[in-house]
């Protein structure tokens, strides 16, 4: 089952994710991008069932991006989390997406921002959030070690710390991961942390 | 599961002598889980008018915002704040319910149970406003307390004719 977390530092919020794509006993792959940017300054990360991931995820996106074209001005990520939430619980009496959302982002009024919407939409915003089986390791250790404005280097020491937590514990644990990070300066990803690469295709 | 008892919810509301006292606790979770001590399930409509929405955090959260829209246009085309009777009017015909107009107390959630029997006990008519802050926060805190969904603190408005007090109450954090 999938593992995303993620926690909001000083001027800034992470979101990581593991990136196994699995179905049913196989792994198709370990190095699946499961967080998504937005725009500049956000990101989203979601798990849940694959199609309905990629769909939904590629949606919001092209919808912020449509806002931003229509307007002129960026969504906010207060809004952006609301308009996700909106679109969820439209759909969830009819055809409900199985997403479970994180989504973080930087506005320059405001901040650093982390949003937990679950799969029947509920939106809560938080310091730290997590989803999946690894969610029981992750908001103990964050329980645990975080606190506010946190800098760069603690918050990415706490992330390996509830990386090595869920790979110790979990039964059908992960093995790879990929962290992303959101500041002033926009969104971008930070770092993979790779216990199996993928045997290299050779070239024909 | 219940779809009411997916989230975790103790609400309570009690009239005083020419005031009232509503309040919540502050979990939420995910069955099991909790995911936050700080959830807001008491919204405010106008000054005078506070709605608790107990049950699935997503509905409440979704019924709110159709109920703070339904309101807006009736201030934008009355000129006015809803009265609380016409609000409670609205909402049971948003729930399809017929509502009681309760003299005391009403309860709602996962807690209600044990609520009931708080309230019943340390409820008098016609309290001051402080006696009413401290009858509905125990009642809340005692049941809250017997509710593995429901706790992490307490939240309770009271609202007299001139003003409105807001205090959060720390309670067992388990």
């Amino acid at each position: 089952m999938e593992s995303v977390f993620g926690l909001v530092g000083k001027d800034f919020a992470i979101v990581a994710a593991d990136s196994s794509a699995v179905h049913s006993i196989l792994v198709h792959k370990t190095n699946e991008d499961k967080i998504m940017l937005l725009d500049s300054h956000k990101l989203m990360g979601a798990s849940g069932e694959t199609g309905d991931r990629a769909q939904f995820t590629e949606y919001i996106q092209k919808n912020v991006a449509l806002y931003q074209f229509r307007n002129g001005i960026p969504l906010t990520t207060a809004a952006a989390a609301n308009f996700t939430r909106g679109e969820l619980a439209t759909a969830l009496r009819k055809n409900p997406y199985m997403v479970n959302i994180i989504m973080a982002g930087h506005d320059k009024d405001v901040g650093p921002s982390l949003y937990f919407i679950d799969y029947i939409a509920s939106l809560h915003k938080l310091d730290k959030a997590a989803f999946g089986y690894g969610s029981y390791f992750a908001l103990s250790m964050m329980d645990r070690h975080y606190r506010k404005d946190m800098t760069v280097e603690e918050a990415i020491d706490l992330v390996d710390k509830v990386i090595m937590e869920i790979r110790s514990r979990l039964v059908v644990a992960p093995p790879n991961f990929v962290i992303k990070i959101v500041d002033k300066d926009g969104a971008r990803e930070y770092a993979w942390r790779e216990s199996i690469k993928d045997a290299p295709v050779p070239a024909v | 599961m219940s779809i009411f008892e997916y989230n975790g919810c103790a609400l309570v509301a009690m009239v005083g002598k020419n005031c009232f006292a509503i309040a919540s606790d502050r979990r939420l979770g995910v069955q099991l889980q909790t995911i936050a001590t700080d959830f807001q399930k008491i919204y405010k409509i106008h000054e005078k008018l506070f709605i608790g929405l107990s049950g699935l955090a997503t509905d409440a959260q979704t019924l709110y915002q159709r109920l703070v829209f339904r309101h807006k246009l009736y201030e934008l085309r009355e000129e006015r704040d809803m009265k609380p009777e016409t609000f409670a009017s609205l909402v049971s015909a948003l729930l399809y319910e017929k509502r009681e107009l309760a003299k005391d107390f009403v309860v709602a959630g996962t807690a209600s149970e044990s609520l009931y029997g708080a309230c019943e006990s340390m409820f008098k008519p016609d309290m001051e406003p402080e006696e009413l802050f401290e009858t509905i926060s125990q009642a809340l805190l005692s049941s809250v307390d017997r509710d593995c969904l429901s706790g992490w603190g307490g939240h309770v408005y009271v609202v007299t004719p001139t003003e409105v007090t807001e205090r959060i109450l720390k309670g067992r954090m388990d």
